[in-house]
């Protein structure tokens, strides 16, 4: 009898281990950045448990080590990142640290965005008086939808290489997805034609693949060198220069410091734009383009 | 293909003798059908076009690129520095220990500091290596030094790394860190008595990370324990330690990390130390010689604050270490007698720092540091101990510094730093201005 009843606690126990075993099943990923942390859930869907190690609200150029990242990446079956140089300062510590070979670079698990498409601004002189510069080129390839699209492709069919299993519902979404991104690129591509040729002043050079989409003017930086904070002197010929030929929009990423774009608005009457750099918590790609699009051609110009 | 059927079909239906009002609909509708497949046509052709263009694009991009992977990541670290000492740098003394290794203050006036060439890089998809070399002067003559030279796995998996080579120990929180990365100029006053500043040994290193959702590494190091503070020993295996970290993350802006650590040398043979108001020791003078076992146990804490998790141009930082040694075994005067000075010795010393660094604007930082240090040794001859700089003097060794750094870029940094020293009897206030400069590639650094 009681023989019995431990019987059927064990079975019961069993059971639920197997349930909790295919709960855990999900591959996990590791996102470095929320744009393929949102990529890769649209693709994997609840085959997939994705973690983002930054927010919009964090420079993905400094990241610290943290702990809790090593504890990620130790987990992680899958890894997407944008590369490119932009996580130099802290992937490679986090992946020598993890001992998780699944990951490391020139394995299946190791996705870097950047190296499926075609890189612009790749500096012919690599000079640090030249600020921070990447060396591969600008990194930030997540404002073009048509690069996006490629990623996609490329990392759709990584996800069935990583998990053969359930290759039918990867394929199922990655056909879903481009149908809906093609729509929606046609979308945005006629709302931004009201933006066409209007002059733009940036922060820091980060939104090369958003101006050559929707072919934006960029008339002038904020920084003086990539990754050096704006001067005064620097500051007063813009303003200067800004007064003689006015912009349309100045473009702020949404981790940067937007004192020096606010004082030369005010000096000079030209809106400033804070720009979500990446989509937010549980915001899917689109959600996130429809919101940056908005806010582009809203922007009262 | 296509085209020629359709356009045959619609001067088919245009031949045709049918109603010419529904005939012209018809063929408006044919026509428009025609017009939209042509387009669709164009549009595929266009698209793989494309990306038959995009992919070419790609793969000399690749081939552009590919050669310079292969070079390891070269950067050289250059450190120069004005001192200005209150007192005789060279009559530099911690009362309750005997100083080793580097644990000089530098020279007054300008010097140039440790001059690093650091080259590391994948080896294959299953190794990293990494090399460190030092320049510095030491009493006037270049010295060149090999600070690191190791590999560790990469494809082991499991979470389990192994590291072999020379190699910075895990011991403590600083001492695995570059000194060009820490925050003050000098190293903590319980890293100078007990180190040398620095414990640097060659032998292995095993790691392991725990699966879990928070942050827990356990590992362990065997090495030779040729070097200070171990020094001459005789077994295969002179030292070992093992270390825990455990840390995580408080939300998106605060993290945390706490470590142990224990190391331990048993059978040390000869270690040779500065004595009471030498510098390192040299040949004819007395220099003190310890042989017998030590053990040391470490205790580290470290927060960091970032507003919304985002350090570059606002963070704070925490830092605190405790350092305890038990030793036991004999003091020997070297040089000394006939006949030999000589002291059993019972060694017991203990130190901690609490460290606090505010970044108040995208190139600016400032810092607090407040060290303090006691000892309680005992032996059979108390004059040896005392002459082997052992004797704590009735002092407890203190100091506070402040210092304010300009970091232009992430490659360049100029530091002003002010010590009140109480490591002996008599104050000293010591002042320093420090450039600290890395060019070529920029290693990762570590949490």
């Amino acid at each position: 009898m009681f023989n019995q009843k431990i019987k059927k606690y064990s079975v019961g126990v069993l059971l639920g281990l197997l349930c909790a075993n295919v709960a855990q099943a999900k591959i996990q990923v590791f996102a470095c950045e929320p744009e393929w942390a949102a990529l890769t859930l649209a693709l994997g869907g609840d085959a997939v448990k994705v973690y983002s190690a930054t927010t919009a609200q964090q420079d993905p150029h400094h990241i610290q080590a943290r702990p809790s990242l090593i504890a990620k990446v130790r987990r992680a079956d899958l890894l997407v990142c944008t590369g490119a140089e932009l996580e130099t300062g802290w992937l490679p510590l986090l992946l020598r640290k993890s001992g998780n070979s699944k990951v490391q670079p020139g394995q299946e698990g190791h996705f870097l965005a950047a190296d499926q498409v075609s890189l612009l601004e790749k500096p012919a002189v690599l000079d640090r008086s030249l600020g921070d510069i990447h060396a591969s080129g600008n990194p930030h390839i997540h404002f073009d939808p048509h690069r996006i699209l490629q990623i996609a492709r490329a990392l759709g069919n990584r996800l069935i290489t990583v998990d053969p299993a359930n290759r039918q519902l990867y394929q199922k979404n990655l056909k879903d997805f481009t149908e809906q991104w093609q729509q929606a690129i046609a979308r945005w591509e006629l709302s931004a034609q009201s933006l066409r040729g209007k002059a733009i002043v940036v922060s820091h050079n980060n939104w090369v693949y958003l101006e050559q989409w929707i072919g934006l003017k960029r008339m002038a930086v904020l920084e003086p060198k990539p990754g050096i904070p704006p001067s005064s002197t620097h500051l007063s010929k813009l303003l200067s220069q800004l007064q003689k030929n006015p912009a349309d929009i100045i473009l702020v990423a949404s981790y940067q410091n937007d004192k020096s774009a606010r004082w030369l608005s005010q000096k000079t009457g030209v809106p400033v734009a804070k720009l979500a750099f990446s989509p937010g918590e549980n915001q899917t790609l689109f959600q996130w383009f429809d919101q940056i699009m908005s806010q582009l051609v809203n922007n009262p110009s | 293909m296509r085209k020629a059927l359709l356009m045959a079909a619609i001067t088919a239906a245009a031949t045709c003798n049918l109603t010419p009002a529904i005939a012209e609909t018809k063929v408006a509708e044919t026509e428009l059908e025609a017009i939209e497949l042509q387009l669709e046509t164009l549009k595929k052709e266009h698209e793989t076009r494309i990306q038959v263009l995009e992919a070419r694009l790609l793969k000399t991009k690749e081939d552009s690129t590919g050669q310079s992977n292969f070079n390891p990541a070269i950067s050289l670290i250059l450190d120069g520095r004005y001192a200005s000492f209150d007192n005789n740098p060279e009559e530099y003394e911690l009362p309750g220990f005997a100083l080793g290794g580097e644990a000089g203050l530098g020279e007054n006036g300008f010097s140039v500091g440790h001059t690093e060439l650091i080259m590391s890089t994948n080896v294959d998809d299953k190794f990293f290596g990494q090399m460190t070399v030092a320049i510095a002067e030491h009493e006037g003559s270049t010295e060149v030094e090999l600070e690191e030279a190791f590999i560790q796995t990469l494809g082991l998996g499991h979470g389990l790394t192994i590291k072999a080579g020379r190699f910075f120990s895990e011991i403590g929180y600083l001492n695995n860190q570059h000194a060009h990365s820490w925050n003050f100029i000098d190293a903590p006053l319980i890293y100078r008595g007990l180190f040398g500043n620095q414990l640097i040994d060659d032998g292995v290193q095993l790691t392991y990370v725990v699966p879990i959702d928070l942050f827990l590494q356990i590992g362990t190091e065997a090495s030779s324990g040729s070097r200070f503070p171990a020094g001459g020993t005789t077994n295969d295996v002179g030292a070992w330690t093992v270390f825990a970290d455990i840390g995580g993350d408080l939300g998106i802006e605060h993290s945390w990390q706490f470590g142990l650590s224990h190391w331990q040398a048993n059978n040390i043979e000869g270690r040779e130390s500065g004595g009471h108001a030498h510098g390192a020791g040299g040949g004819g003078e007395e220099t003190p010689s310890f042989s017998g076992d030590s053990k040391i146990n470490a205790l580290d804490l470290v927060y960091k604050w970032a507003p919304n998790g985002n350090p570059k141009n606002k963070h704070f930082k925490l830092q605190f270490e405790y350092f305890s040694r038990e030793e036991n075994g004999a003091i020997t005067m070297l040089n000394s007698g006939p006949p030999v000075e000589t002291s059993s010795y019972d060694g017991d010393q203990n130190g901690w720092y609490l460290q606090a660094i505010y970044r108040f604007k995208s190139q600016w930082q400032t810092g607090l540091r407040v060290d303090r240090l006691s000892s309680n040794n005992t032996g059979s001859d108390s004059d040896v101990l005392a002459e082997a700089g052992l004797d704590d003097e009735g002092h407890t060794p203190e100091r506070i510094s402040v210092m304010v750094e300009w970091l232009p870029s992430e490659f360049s940094r100029i530091r002003l730093q002010y010590n009140r020293d109480d490591s002996y009897e008599e104050p000293d206030n010591q002042l320093f201005l420090q450039y600290t400069m890395s060019l070529g590639s920029h290693g990762a650094h570590p949490f």
